[in-house]
């Protein structure tokens, strides 16, 4: 076994045991933490195939930013976690209907991007050679030109998510004092400041 | 030489490469915190430290030896495990990313330790993890102040990192590569230190620095560990060693975005000046005079407050740094000099 | 071995050296340090009040947007890191469809201006 082989197993370990860790976990800080650790595994696994971009995509988005955001959700809410629990033979069938649904789309691309007996030169006809081009360039030279309806799509996705959660979390307070600093900027000393000549003893 | 082509020669040399980084970042992190006090005393009208050793530069090692000594206080509500887990990533992430930092490079050799092709996307990526040592550490200690202190501090990390990534996608237009190294080169030019990025990229040096600030929760954006509200914020319930690393880890990020810095804009190990050799020593100065503007800075602003702090970040720097990526787009499809060198 | 993993290598040894090294040092004051805790002294600093509540509480919805809204703007910067790479080869086309790309976000970015979801009160 080679060193590659070596990493193999221990992020794929690493990896289900984090994922298995972040279903069983009580505490939801904990299961959370364990997802962290799946990624972190998962963009390993990513580098050994090679593809570095997305190895370094996985730990920027997923692990930079979403888990940020499920980390805030779940230390913020107090959701009693026990009743979820005891949802959950109900709400299982469901969640092994979507597992099998996400198995059958890999196999479906697996099987045409590597099994078909078409598959080298389908692969071939996209990207260029793995070893000439660095693979954030190869992304780069199909994204924004023989995919731009996909690139421009995924732009309007990223907008309707921006306005989403705006929509469904913006409330405004009533009652906050707050700066205005253009209107601090462009406040006119002369306006503001009013001089009084005071004679003494008299006052204003 | 067969034996140091084996694979447990490889191995070695691998293992030797990254303790000699790991022991020299350290023991120049020592003096660089020496040379922190010391500015801020001058700057203070203060002797500063001056006992231990000639002009107290021995300080930050009797600080270790101090701290080694100190009894971990564990606070009865604490999360053992992400207690401690929380100093542990904030020191590793802080230190791994040196990793990919080039010291020297030339024709023949390249001194870093990982020479990869996404380099600047590694390092952005692992200080974008910084994050989760200070939610830990808020969270995990269970009490008022850490926890607030920590929260803040994810909010504010995150709002700046969106800047500091458009502002390495302008230099990265400009040198069509994700290697340092090539980054570096692709500002060597007969100019000397004209011909770096910080020239055509004028107003992103400053953003950048400015966010570097913020990133690594320095003064005056330390509203994390404000102590007049927030006693120490996520560092509230924390003693000795696990201090310690939260502490060296904070170090080590600042002077990993002073390094960054002068990669970026200033030319890393490139001379200033055409006719003068290259060399380690142009960076190790640009990384001093890099850290000696962040002592100099903490000594002299005042701290900012959480609203200006947020609306510096997504209603300033967002916009600028935003619009400077269309303009160098727009400069380097036109070809401008100087903003497209590829 | 392959050369793209030639070079990771020396991450995983330097992450395997900064972990022992952090592991090293909170081990030694467990050794050496004294650890005598008493109830007041593992009690939360509160300043010296007695902790009321639990300290883990509920807070202000605008960290969730602040956290949104940033992952929106790093999947952007996500999509601008490869076509920085590639600028010299996506050519105009490549250009004018990132243009258009970052107009729509801009629109999003000023809705969100306009709705004051970037003020922080």
């Amino acid at each position: 076994m080679t060193v590659a082989d070596y990493a193999f197993y221990l992020f794929a370990i690493v990896l289900t045991a984090a994922g298995l860790m972040t279903i069983f976990a009580r505490n939801p800080v904990h299961s959370v933490l364990w997802l962290i650790c799946a990624f972190l595994s998962a963009s390993g696994l990513f580098v050994l195939l090679g593809a570095e971009f997305l190895a370094m995509l996985m730990l920027i988005v997923y692990v930079g930013a979403v888990a940020v955001l499920f980390l805030f959700v779940v230390m913020m809410l107090d959701v009693d976690f026990s009743e979820l629990k005891a949802g959950m033979a109900q709400h299982l069938p469901v969640g092994l209907l979507i597992g099998l649904v996400i198995l059958m789309q890999l196999t479906i691309v697996a099987g045409d991007w590597i099994w078909a007996d078409a598959a080298p030169m389908l692969r071939a006809a996209v990207a260029p050679p793995p070893a000439e081009v660095e693979n954030t360039a190869a992304l780069g030279q199909l994204i924004y030109t023989r995919y731009v309806l996909l690139f421009q799509l995924a732009g309007l996705v990223l907008l309707v998510a921006m306005i989403g959660a705006i929509v469904l979390t913006l409330r405004h307070r009533a009652n906050v004092k707050r700066q205005d600093v253009l209107a601090q900027l462009y406040r006119d000393p002369a306006r503001a400041v009013e001089l009084k000549d005071v004679q003494p003893g008299q006052g204003i | 030489m067969d034996f140091l082509d084996s694979n447990l020669g490889i191995f070695l040399i691998i293992l030797g490469q990254c303790l000699l980084v790991t022991v020299l970042l350290l023991v120049s992190l020592a003096f660089l915190l020496w040379m922190d006090r010391k500015v801020w005393g001058a700057v203070q009208l203060r002797r500063s430290v001056n006992v231990v050793g000639p002009f107290g530069l021995l300080q930050s090692f009797a600080d270790f030896v101090k701290f080694a000594l100190k009894e971990i206080i564990i606070p009865s509500g604490a999360d053992k495990p992400v207690f401690f887990l929380a100093p542990l990533i904030s020191f590793v992430l802080a230190t791994i990313a040196w990793a990919a930092i080039p010291f020297y490079a030339d024709e023949e050799s390249a001194w870093v330790i990982a020479n990869l092709n996404v380099g600047i996307l590694y390092i952005f990526s692992v200080s974008s993890l910084e994050v989760y040592g200070v939610i830990m550490g808020g969270w995990a200690s269970n009490s008022k102040y850490p926890f607030l202190g920590g929260l803040r501090s994810a909010a504010q990390m995150i709002s700046y990192e969106v800047s500091i990534g458009f502002i390495i996608v302008g230099v990265l237009i400009s040198t069509g590569s994700l290697n340092l190294i090539e980054i570096v080169n692709a500002q060597r030019g007969e100019w000397g230190f004209l011909s770096w990025y910080w020239l055509p990229h004028l107003p992103m040096v400053v953003l950048f620095f400015v966010s570097a600030l913020a990133e690594t929760n320095r003064p005056p954006f330390d509203l994390p560990e404000a102590e007049s509200e927030l006693v120490a914020g996520y560092q509230v319930e924390y003693s000795s060693t696990p201090y310690l690393l939260f502490m060296i880890g904070e170090y080590m990020a600042i002077v990993l975005m002073c390094a960054l810095t002068t990669i970026l804009f200033f030319g890393g190990w490139l001379s200033p000046v055409p006719g003068i050799p290259d060399g380690l020593f142009w960076f190790v100065a640009k990384v001093v005079f890099f850290f000696f503007i962040f002592a100099m800075v903490k000594a002299i602003v005042p701290r900012y407050r959480y609203d200006q702090l947020m609306r510096l970040g997504w209603k300033v720097f967002l916009p600028m740094s935003l619009g400077w990526v269309v303009i160098v787009a727009a400069f380097a499809q036109l070809g401008v000099p100087g903003y497209a060198r590829w | 071995m392959d050369g793209l993993l030639r070079e990771y290598l020396p991450i995983l040894v330097f992450l395997g050296i900064a972990i022992g090294l952090g592991l090293v040092l909170i081990v030694i004051p467990a050794l050496l340090a004294p650890y005598r805790p008493d109830p007041e002294k593992t009690s939360a600093y509160e300043c010296g009040f007695n902790a009321f509540d639990d300290a883990r509480m509920k807070f202000d919805v605008r960290f969730y947007l602040v956290s949104i809204l940033f992952i929106i703007f790093d999947l952007e910067v996500a999509f601008l890191f490869p076509w920085a790479v590639a600028f010299k080869d996506v050519g105009l086309f490549g250009f004018w469809s990132m243009m258009v790309f970052l107009a729509v976000l801009t629109i999003g970015f000023a809705y969100e201006w306009k709705k004051g979801a970037l003020e922080w009160e």
